[in-house]
């Protein structure tokens, strides 16, 4: 028997599992903390911090933060959903996002995010990064214009797909998806059914000639914004 | 190119101009008179680069964003030219029909938006009319049912959009080979419970409009008009059409210069000049070459071109729209109102044929067929023939783009009417009157012309006229707006 750990959510009594993490006892709790890099078939990361949460008063990422007896957490309060929104704030200048003619538009986690926490206008001045795009693949499209560095493609080609496809190179603003090819996706193994392929929260990686196939008004986040249900309504 | 070395000093800076601001230059000989007059328009070009790059999939979309006023046009040029990228030359009939619908919806919205809300203050309380009252909030309170009218018209459209692409603007109906939805019964029964109303209103435009024409033809017969070719797209069989058709252009007589020409042949046919003093392209009868082979496209051009409608109101209009010229092409600047009616009521008459038609609740959407590396597309928006052309390399991405966009078709004819209203207002005097003013914003807004400004500020036309001597001096400059 695996020992029952109590603690608090925003002033709800909250039972878990030792060994989970505060976003995996608050989601079987029913409870939806906002997330980006997280995702529910791979391993935490803990850099986007937008699950971030405040443990005792202190600032955590809710996806590596084990419970522990007696915890006090703050989720949904102002301070900490303004310092969420901040996150997504950034996120949106750093990159290239045009949502307007962005094909994942309505199934976006970052713009459902965005909607969650009621940003129209971006507050910081748009950096227009110069990114590339990686065509080559005959079935998947790369464009990392719409990478928010979050890592779950290459935690899904390494932990579920067995394959190495994707990593990180440089550091800070200059930080890019990059992939194990000096000739780009097409010389890689990676195929279009890869796990790696289907979990970007944005449209940075896609199946190629998809496009807008959901009508408006079918897509993900069209009639319930993110976090609605449960974590379960995410990219697969 | 005439352009003397005085005259090209004057060349406008992108910073100089206003923002939302038509603006007209009016170039004076050493008598005084007018030598030449530019209308200085948007440019599209930076886009044809952007777009270079992206994948294919995603123009319909994006070519949206070109224009905010006819984005369903662009929507479905880049679709077909799209089609044609993915190997598919027939779409499924409930495709074909759904985009069709969606194309009807838009030149119901835009007709509308322009007759009632920009154009009716001209014509209801003439050119001379105080601005303060000639506007939509004029109309709204001297003529309040018409007012009311116009923008049920305009969101009845607005809802067939809605209905077919997703969203009332920007939306994604029209996808390679096909569409992503079809019409559900719900949303074809909401739609079919107003068609009789928006039948009889579009049959009051169009007397409106015919009417107008016919009691002011004395004066409207010679205000900004001249003679001219015009271009559009027919069907195969002469009819009328908006979708689907080979190019058709005439002269000013009527005499066929070419016709059903195929849509990727249109650069065989047809070029682009360049010019010093501007960013737009004046495109040209390649036959008869830049000096007189310019044209006129959009509703004016499209009633004159076509041999008949193939409905059964819009039809009995043109007869009698035709008969005014004995069925030469009408060549009057102001007629465009007329034609553009007519263009409205029988985008009511198909939107109502299409709706009785149970295709439109077909579930086969899309068809595929084999990759091809360049397409083109073309329709008439409501503005006019619309060009869109793409080559693709074997990545999926865009490496060429080429647009033609009705207002740059239209970009020659607009300058001719603003000389020939310049002549005539302008008699020696070089100085701008408010006369000068208004006749000139409402010669330009026949043409429609999808400049920001154009539906800016309620109707009114933010408007620069600038007076220049033949050393590029500005002797005399008014805003209005
Ligand atoms: S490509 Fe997508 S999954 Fe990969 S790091 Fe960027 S945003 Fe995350
Ligand atoms: S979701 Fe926890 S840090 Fe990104």
């Amino acid at each position: 028997m695996e020992k029952v750990v109590t603690f608090l959510l925003d002033g709800e009594v909250i039972q878990g599992q030792e060994g989970q993490s505060i976003m995996q006892a608050a989601d079987e709790a029913g409870k939806y903390i906002p997330r980006l890099c997280a995702h529910k078939d791979l391993t935490p990361h803990g850099s986007c911090r937008i699950c971030t949460v405040l443990v005792n008063g202190r600032p955590q990422s809710a996806c590596t933060q084990p419970i522990a007896d007696g915890i006090l957490v703050e989720s949904e309060t102002p301070k900490v959903n303004q310092l969420r929104t901040d996150i997504i704030d950034m996120l949106f200048v750093e990159g290239n996002h045009f949502c307007m003619f962005c094909e994942k538009s309505g199934s976006c986690e970052l713009q459902a995010l965005a909607y969650r926490f009621g940003i129209t206008a971006p507050k910081y001045p748009y950096q227009f990064p110069q990114r590339d795009v990686d065509a080559s693949h005959p079935d998947i499209f790369l464009d990392r214009n719409r990478c928010v560095l979050c890592g779950r493609c290459v935690r899904a080609s390494k932990e579920v797909d067995g394959k190495n496809v994707f990593q990180f190179v440089g550091r800070g603003v200059e930080k890019r998806i990059a992939v194990n090819s000096e000739q780009g996706l097409k010389g890689t193994d990676a195929e279009v059914m890869d796990k790696a392929i289907s979990v970007c929260p944005v449209g940075a990686i896609l199946k190629k000639r998809v496009g807008y196939a959901v009508p408006v008004g079918r897509r993900l986040y069209d009639h319930q914004p993110i976090g609605t249900a449960s974590e379960e309504e995410t990219t697969e | 190119m005439s352009d003397t070395p005085e005259t090209r000093r004057i060349v406008i800076e992108p910073v100089t101009r206003v923002e939302g601001h038509g603006k007209v230059t009016i170039l004076l000989d050493d008598e005084a008179k007018v030598k030449q007059a530019r209308l200085h328009i948007v440019e599209f070009r930076g886009f044809e680069r952007f777009i270079q790059g992206r994948p294919f999939w995603e123009l319909p979309v994006l070519v949206q964003r070109l224009c905010g006023i006819c984005p369903v046009s662009h929507h479905l040029a880049a679709a077909k030219a799209v089609d044609g990228i993915v190997g598919v030359d027939t779409l499924t009939p409930t495709a074909l029909k759904m985009r069709l619908l969606m194309h009807h919806g838009q030149f119901l919205q835009s007709h509308a938006l322009h007759f009632f809300h920009l154009s009716s203050p001209d014509l209801l309380f003439g050119f001379d009319a105080d601005v303060n009252e000639r506007n939509v909030i004029g109309v709204a309170a001297k003529y309040p049912e018409l007012a009311k009218q116009g923008i049920l018209l305009r969101k009845y459209g607005q809802e067939i959009i809605k209905a077919t692409a997703g969203k009332k603007i920007h939306g994604t109906g029209a996808i390679p080979g096909g569409v992503n939805k079809n019409l559900s019964l719900e949303e074809r029964d909401q739609l079919l419970s107003d068609i009789d109303q928006i039948m009889e209103w579009a049959s009051g435009a169009v007397t409106l409009a015919k009417d107008y024409t016919l009691e002011h033809l004395d004066d409207l017969s010679g205000f900004g008009s001249f003679e001219s070719n015009h271009l559009s797209i027919v069907r195969s069989d002469g009819a009328y059409e908006i979708y689907d058709g080979g190019l058709r252009a005439q002269d000013a007589e009527g005499n066929i210069i070419f016709d059903h020409v195929e849509n990727e042949k249109y650069d065989e046919y047809l070029a682009e000049e360049v010019r010093s003093w501007t960013y737009m392209k004046f495109p040209f009868i390649k036959e008869i070459g830049p000096e007189e082979g310019w044209y006129r496209v959009g509703p004016l051009a499209r009633v004159n071109n076509c041999d008949f409608f193939d409905t059964p109101e819009a039809e009995k209009e043109c007869k009698e729209f035709k008969g005014l010229t004995d069925g030469k092409p009408n060549n009057i600047t102001m007629a465009y109102h007329w034609a553009r009616m007519i263009e409205l009521l029988h985008s009511a008459e198909k939107i109502q044929e299409l709706l009785d038609d149970s295709d439109l609740q077909g579930e086969d959407l899309v068809v595929t067929g084999e990759r091809r590396d360049e397409a083109v597309g073309v329709i008439e928006a409501p503005r006019g023939t619309l060009f869109h052309h793409y080559r693709v390399n074997e990545d999926d991405q865009v490496t060429m783009a080429n647009l033609i966009v009705s207002t740059t078709s239209n970009n020659e004819p607009m300058n001719r009417a603003v000389q020939k209203v310049a002549e005539d207002y302008l008699s020696g005097v070089p100085e701008i009157t408010e006369g000068l003013l208004n006749h000139v914003e409402v010669a330009i807004r026949a043409y429609d012309p999808c400049l920001s400004c154009a539906t800016h500020a309620m109707g009114q036309m933010p408007l620069i006229v600038e007076l220049m001597d033949r050393q590029g001096r500005i002797v005399d400059r008014k805003i209005k707006g």
